[in-house]
C-alpha cells in the first residue's frame, strides 16, 4: 500500500497523541505537529486537481474480509475543503491551549489531538465503518474534556447532557446507516459503492431510512429541535474544545447528509422536504430569538452557531449546484469564524470575572487587539461582504430562486422559507452588535489591569481572519473545487 | 480602466492604512487624500470624455452559474454620480485634515473614509444586483465605523448600532426583492432584467411586491419613513462624515439605485404610487421636525431627510409619466444639486462647531456673521440653494422640476410646496440664530474663521451650489433641463416663490433678535415620538418574543428531552466517576468497547 499525503494528515495527530501518551513533551510536540499538519493540509489543497470531479489521494488497506471493511482514504472537493478547515482550526486550537492547566496537561492535549484527528479521519475516509468510528473517536474526548476541564459549576451535568444527547443521536445514526447498508444489498462498506447501490432502495424504505439519518446527523449538527445540547456544552467546554467541536466536528452531521443521505436517498429526501424546511426555520428564526435573549457571551456564541446551521440546511434543500457550493463554503466559513469567536471569548474569560454582557464595557480601551479581532469575527458571523460567510449566504439564498418560480407561477415553499430565513441576517446583527457594543465600546471603564492578547497567541487568530478574508474576496478558491 | 482605478485606489489605501500605517496618522491622512485626488481626476476624465469598458470579473461560480463584478462604462447616470461622490469626497478629505487634526484616531478615521470611497464607487459602478448588494453592505459597514468613530462615547456607539440595525431591516427587503426578481427573470444584471421584463411582462402582483421590496433597500439607506430614525442619530459621527456620507452621497444611494432600476417603477405603476407617497410623507414630516431642533447638525439632518423625501417622491412619480426619457431625471437632478449645497452646509456647520469648541446648540452661538465672514457667506449661499432662491441657485431649478412632475397629483404637489415653505422657515430660523444677534456664550464671542484647509472646500462647494444648473452641466450629466414651455409653468413658479417668501417672512418675524425658542412645540421637537414608539415596539416584538422563545426552548425542548436522560444519567453515574479519574486507559477502554459493540452490531446485520 502506498503512503499518500492524506495518510500523513490523518495519522499525524493520532501518532502525536500516542507519542505524548508514552511520555513525549506534550505541548511542544502538539504545537509542532499541528503546524506541520497545517502545512500538509495546505499542500493537499493545492495539489488537489480542480478539474477532476472524483476522489483523489485514494488509498485502501483491507482490515476485514467479510463484511469488507477497508481503511480507505480519499477526498473529493467536499472532503478536501473540510480537511483543510480541520487542520487550520486544529492548529489554532492547539495554540490556544491555556498556559496554565488545572489538572493533567497530558490528558488535555491528547484529547485535543484526538478530537482534531478524529474529525480529519471522518472527512478523509471513504469507508462507512471508519467514517463512523473516527467520529466516535473525536466525540468521546469531547465529553471528557467538558466534564474534567470545563467551566462553571454545572459542567458535570452538562457533560452528561451532551454525552447522552449525542450518544443517542449517534445510535439513531448507526441504526440508519446499518439499515441503509442492509437495504442496499451490497457486501461492502465502501461509500462509493453504497451510493451507487442506494438508488435501488424502494421509496418506502428510503423514507424511513432518511428519517433516521436526518435525526441522527441532525442531532450532531444541532438541527432544531435536537439542538439543546449545543449552547451549554460550548459555554462549558474548554476553549480549544469549543473551537474544534463547533468549528469542525459539528460539520460531520452535514457532511454525512451531503455525502450519503442526499445522493443515496432522493425519494426519502423528497418525502421529508417540508418537515426539514420547518425545522431549519426553527434554527434560523426561533433559535435566533433565543440567541437575542442570552445574557452571557459564551452562550450567545453557542446559540449563534446553532442558528447558522439553519442556513446550511437551507442550501441543501435547494438541491442544485449553487446551493451545494454555498453549503460547502458556509461550512468552511462558519468553521473559521466560530473558532475565532470562541478563541476570543476564551481569551476574554481569562481576563474578566464574568462573561455577563451587561456587566462588561469599554474593553476596547484596554485590549484593542481583542476588540478589533472580535469585531472582525462578529462582522464575519453576521455576513458582511469581504468575509466568506457573506459569499456563502448569498449563494444559498440565490440557490433557492435559481430554478425560477413554481409551476403555477407563484413562489415555492422553499422560496417562502428562504425569504423568512433572510430575516435571520437582521436577527444576527441584533445580538452580535448589541453584545459587541456592550462589551467593547462605551464609556464604562474596563477591568483594572486588563491586558491585551499575548503576542504569541495572536498569529493563529490572524490566520483565521486571513482565511475568512481570502475565501471572502475570492470565494472561487473554495468553490472551484466542487464539480 | 479608469473605473477600475477609481474603485481600487481607495481600497488599497484602506488596506495599507489598516496593515501598516495605524501608528503613522500623518502618512495615513496624506495617502488617503492622495487616493481621493486620484479618484476625482479619473471620474472627471470619465465624465468629460468617456472610458473603455472592462471585462467583468467572475467573483463566484457554481457550475454554470456565476456572480460577476462588472463596471458600467458608458453610462451618464453612473458618471454623474461618480463625479459627485469623488468631488465631495475629495473636499471632505481635505476639510478633515483640519477638522480631525488632533484626533487620536486619525489613521482609523482616514481608513474608514477610504473604505467608504471604495464602497460608494462600487455602488455607483455596479451593473448588477449582486455587486450592488455587496457594496451596499460595505457602505453600511463604513458608515457604522465612521458614526462610531468615537466609540468610547455611549451615544456614538449606540448611534452606530442603530444605523446598522435599521439599515439591515431595509436590506432584508432589498435582498428579498433581488431574490424575487432573480426568480422572475432568471438574471441579476440590470440590463438583462429590464429586457426580460419588457419582453415577457410578469404577473403584475408579483412585480409590485418585488419592486416594493427593492424599494425597502432605498427606504433604509435613504432614511425614508418609517426607517428614517437612524439618520439624525448618525450625526454623532464627525461632522465631515455627516457631510459626505449622511448628506451628500450614501443616503442618496437609495435614490440612485431606484433611478437605476426606474424601469421597475414604470412597469409597476401601483408600486410607484406608494413610493411617491412615502417620499412626500417623509419630506413633510422631516421638515416639520426640523423646525424645532436646537442642534445645528440635527436641523441639517432633518432637512436632509426632507430633501431625500423630495427625490423619492420624484422617483415614484415616474409612474405617472411613463415612457419618456424624462424618467428619473427629476430625482437625480435634485440628488445632484442637493449633494453640493448640503455638503456645503454640513462642512460649514463643521467649521462653526470647530470654532465654537464643539458646541452644537444654536442657542449657544449667535453673532457669528461678523466673526466668521468666510464661513457665513458660504453658508448663506448653501442656505439660499436649499431654500430654492429663485433663478440663481441650483436648488431652485431642481425643486422646480420635481414640483412640475407632481403637478398632476394635487396632494403631492401641495405637500411639495408646503415642504418648500417649511424649508425656508427653518433655514431662516437657523441662520438668524447662529449668525445674528449677540454671541450667547464665550466660545461664540471668540470664534473666528478656521484655516484655509477648511474654508477653501466651502468656497469651492459654493460654486456648484450656484451654477450647477447651467447648460454645460446638463450636457455632462445627461440631464434634461426643466420644461419651461409647459402651460402651468408660471403657476408652479408662483407657488414655489410664494412658499419661499412666506417661509422666510414667518421665520424672520418669529426669530429675529430672539435669545431663546419662542415657540417650543414639543411634538415636532420630539420627532412625533416615533423613536419612543419604536423602542416600545422593539421591547415587545423583539425582546419580548426572544424572552418567550428562550422560555419555550428551556421548558419544552430542553426539559422533555432531558427529563428521561437525567434518570439515565444517575444510573450510569458510577461509570462516569470511573472515567472522571481521567486516566487514558479507562478512556481507551471505553472507546474500544464502543467500537466492539459497533462491530458486533454490524455482524449481526450483515448477511
Amino acid at each position: 500500500m502506498e503512503i499518500s499525503l492524506l495518510h500523513l494528515i490523518v495519522l499525524l495527530p493520532l501518532v502525536t497523541a500516542v507519542m505524548i501518551m508514552v511520555g513525549a513533551p506534550a505541548r511542544q510536540l502538539a504545537q509542532g505537529s499541528s503546524v506541520l499538519n497545517a502545512v500538509f493540509g495546505v499542500l493537499l489543497f493545492s495539489l488537489f486537481d480542480r478539474d477532476d470531479a472524483g476522489f483523489q489521494f485514494v488509498a485502501s488497506l483491507n482490515v476485514l474480509e467479510s463484511p469488507g471493511i477497508n481503511f480507505a482514504l480519499g477526498v473529493d472537493g467536499l472532503g478536501v475543503v473540510l480537511v483543510l478547515l480541520s487542520v487550520i482550526v486544529m492548529l489554532c486550537a492547539v495554540w490556544q491551549v491555556p498556559k496554565r492547566i488545572e489538572g493533567s496537561e497530558k490528558l488535555y492535549i491528547v484529547s485535543i489531538l484526538l478530537i482534531g484527528g478524529g474529525a480529519i479521519g471522518a472527512f478523509a475516509t471513504t469507508d462507512l465503518f471508519f467514517f463512523y468510528a473516527f467520529h466516535e473517536l473525536a466525540l468521546i474526548p469531547t465529553f471528557l474534556m467538558i466534564g474534567i476541564f470545563g467551566h462553571g459549576p454545572d459542567r458535570t451535568s452538562i457533560a452528561w447532557k451532551i454525552t447522552i444527547y449525542l450518544g443517542v443521536g449517534s445510535l439513531v445514526l448507526l441504526a440508519g446507516l446499518l439499515w441503509l447498508y442492509q437495504a442496499s444489498g451490497v457486501e461492502s462498506f465502501d461509500m462509493l459503492t453504497l451510493i451507487e447501490a442506494g438508488k435501488n432502495i424502494d421509496a418506502e424504505a428510503q423514507k424511513w431510512i432518511f428519517l433516521l439519518l436526518i435525526i441522527g446527523f441532525g442531532t450532531l449538527v444541532s438541527l432544531f429541535p435536537f439542538h439543546s445540547w449545543a449552547a451549554p456544552a460550548y459555554a462549558a467546554a474548554p476553549t480549544p474544545v469549543s473551537m474544534l467541536h463547533a468549528g469542525v466536528l459539528k460539520k460531520f452531521g452535514l457532511y454525512g447528509l451531503l455525502r450519503l443521505a442526499v445522493p443515496m436517498l432522493p425519494e426519502g429526501f423528497a418525502a421529508w422536504e417540508n418537515l426539514i424546511l420547518v425545522l431549519l426555520l426553527g434554527n434560523v428564526i426561533f433559535i435566533g430569538f433565543v440567541t437575542i435573549s442570552q445574557r452571557y457571551l459564551d452562550r450567545l456564541l453557542g446559540y449563534s452557531s446553532v442558528m447558522h446551521m439553519g442556513y446550511a440546511f437551507l442550501g441543501m434543500m435547494a438541491l442544485n449546484e449553487v446551493g451545494y457550493n454555498g453549503v460547502v463554503l458556509m461550512l468552511f466559513a462558519h468553521g473559521l469564524s466560530v473558532a475565532l469567536l470562541f478563541a476570543l471569548c476564551g481569551q476574554l474569560r481569562e481576563r474578566v470575572p464574568t462573561l455577563e454582557i451587561r456587566e462588561l464595557g469599554g474593553v476596547a480601551k484596554a485590549a484593542p487587539f481583542l476588540a478589533v479581532f472580535f469585531g472582525l469575527g462578529a462582522f464575519a458571523s453576521i455576513g458582511l461582504p469581504g468575509f466568506a460567510n457573506f459569499a456563502s449566504e448569498v449563494m444559498i439564498f440565490l440557490a433557492a430562486f435559481k430554478d425560477g418560480l413554481g409551476e403555477d407561477g407563484g413562489i415555492t415553499p422553499l422560496q417562502i422559507t428562504c425569504i423568512i430565513a433572510v430575516w435571520g441576517v437582521v436577527i444576527s446583527a441584533v445580538y452580535m452588535l448589541r453584545a459587541y457594543r456592550n462589551i467593547f465600546q462605551g464609556e464604562r471603564e474596563p477591568q483594572e489591569g486588563l491586558l491585551d492578547v499575548a503576542m504569541d497567541q495572536r498569529w493563529p487568530l490572524v490566520l483565521l481572519v486571513a482565511g475568512l478574508v481570502a475565501a471572502g474576496i475570492f470565494p472561487n478558491l473554495i468553490l472551484n473545487l466542487l464539480p | 480602466m479608469l473605473g477600475v482605478i477609481t474603485l481600487l485606489s481607495p481600497l488599497i489605501t484602506a488596506a495599507i492604512i489598516a496593515l501598516g500605517l495605524r501608528r503613522v496618522p500623518e502618512a495615513a491622512s496624506k495617502l488617503s487624500v492622495l487616493s481621493a485626488i486620484v479618484g476625482f481626476v479619473c471620474s472627471l476624465i470619465m465624465l468629460i470624455w468617456s472610458c473603455n469598458p472592462v471585462e467583468p470579473l467572475v467573483w463566484a461560480t457554481a457550475g454554470d452559474f456565476s456572480l460577476k463584478i462588472g463596471l458600467l462604462s458608458d453610462d451618464k447616470l453612473a458618471q454623474g454620480m461618480l463625479f459627485i461622490v469623488t468631488f465631495v469626497g475629495l473636499l471632505v478629505h481635505v476639510f478633515s485634515l483640519g477638522y480631525m487634526k488632533d484626533d487620536p484616531g486619525k489613521a482609523r478615521y482616514y481608513m474608514g473614509l477610504s473604505l467608504f470611497m471604495f464602497s460608494m464607487t462600487g455602488i455607483v459602478l455596479a451593473d448588477n444586483f449582486a455587486m450592488m448588494f455587496i457594496f451596499w453592505e460595505l457602505v453600511g459597514v463604513s458608515s457604522y465605523l465612521l458614526i462610531g468613530h468615537w466609540f468610547m462615547k455611549d451615544s456614538a456607539a449606540d448611534a452606530a448600532n442603530k444605523a446598522f440595525m435599521v439599515n439591515r431591516i431595509g436590506d432584508f427587503g432589498f435582498m428579498a426583492g433581488i431574490l424575487l426578481l432573480f426568480a422572475i427573470t432568471g438574471s441579476l444584471g440590470f440590463e438583462e432584467i429590464r429586457t426580460a421584463i419588457e419582453n415577457s411582462p410578469p404577473a403584475q402582483g408579483l412585480l409590485i411586491v418585488a419592486t416594493l421590496c427593492i424599494f425597502c433597500g432605498a427606504v433604509g439607506k435613504s432614511a425614508q419613513f418609517p426607517l428614517h430614525v437612524w439618520l439624525p442619530d448618525a450625526m454623532e459621527g464627525p461632522t465631515p462624515v455627516s457631510a459626505l456620507i449622511h448628506a451628500a452621497t450614501m443616503v442618496a444611494a437609495g435614490v440612485y439605485m431606484m433611478v437605476r432600476v426606474i424601469f421597475l417603477v414604470e412597469a409597476a405603476p401601483m408600486a410607484g404610487e406608494i413610493i411617491a407617497y412615502i417620499g412626500g410623507g417623509t419630506a413633510l414630516l422631516a421638515a416639520l421636525m426640523a423646525t424645532q431642533q436646537d442642534d445645528i447638525k440635527k436641523v441639517l439632518a432633518y432637512s436632509t431627510l426632507s430633501q431625500l423625501g423630495y427625490m423619492v417622491m420624484a422617483v415614484g412619480l415616474v409612474a405617472k409619466h411613463p415612457g419618456g426619457d424624462y424618467a428619473g431625471h427629476a430625482a437625480f437632478f435634485h440628488l445632484y444639486t442637493h449633494a453640493f449645497f448640503k455638503a456645503l452646509l454640513f462642512l460649514g456647520s463643521g467649521a462653526i462647531i470647530y470654532a465654537c469648541h464643539h458646541e452644537q446648540n444654536i442657542w449657544k452661538m449667535g453673532g457669528l456673521f461678523r466673526r466668521m465672514p468666510k464661513v457665513a457667506i458660504t453658508f448663506a449661499i448653501g442656505t439660499a440653494a436649499l431654500m430654492g432662491f429663485p433663478f440663481v441657485t441650483s436648488g431652485f431649478w431642481s425643486k422646480e422640476i420635481i414640483l412640475a412632475e407632481a403637478y398632476g397629483t394635487p396632494v403631492l404637489f401641495w405637500i411639495g410646496v408646503g415642504t418648500a415653505s417649511l424649508t425656508a422657515f427653518y433655514m431662516t430660523r437657523l441662520f438668524l440664530i447662529v449668525f445674528f444677534g449677540e454671541p450667547r456664550t464665550d466660545h461664540a464671542a471668540h470664534a473666528k474663521d478656521p484655516g484655509a484647509v477648511m474654508t477653501r472646500p466651502l468656497m469651492i462647494l459654493a460654486v456648484p451650489s450656484l451654477i450647477a444648473a447651467s447648460g454645460l452641466v446638463y450636457k455632462w450629466f445627461g440631464i434634461h433641463p426643466p420644461h419651461h414651455a409647459d402651460g402651468h409653468a408660471t403657476f408652479i413658479l408662483g407657488a414655489s416663490i410664494g412658499a419661499l417668501i412666506f417661509g422666510v417672512s414667518l421665520g424672520f418675524f418669529l426669530y429675529k433678535g430672539k435669545k431663546k425658542e419662542p415657540i417650543g412645540f414639543a411634538l415636532f421637537r420630539d420627532k412625533f415620538y416615533i423613536d419612543e414608539i419604536y423602542i416600545g415596539m422593539v421591547r415587545v416584538c423583539q425582546d419580548g418574543v426572544a424572552y418567550v422563545a428562550k422560555a419555550l426552548d428551556q421548558i419544552v425542548v430542553d426539559s422533555l428531552a432531558v427529563l428521561g436522560s437525567a434518570r439515565l444519567a444517575r444510573g450510569v453515574g458510577n461509570l462516569f466517576r470511573f472515567t472522571q479519574v481521567g486516566n487514558l486507559q479507562g478512556y481507551a477502554f471505553l472507546f474500544g468497547g464502543g467500537v466492539l459493540v459497533a462491530i458486533i452490531l454490524l455482524f449481526s446485520f450483515a448477511r
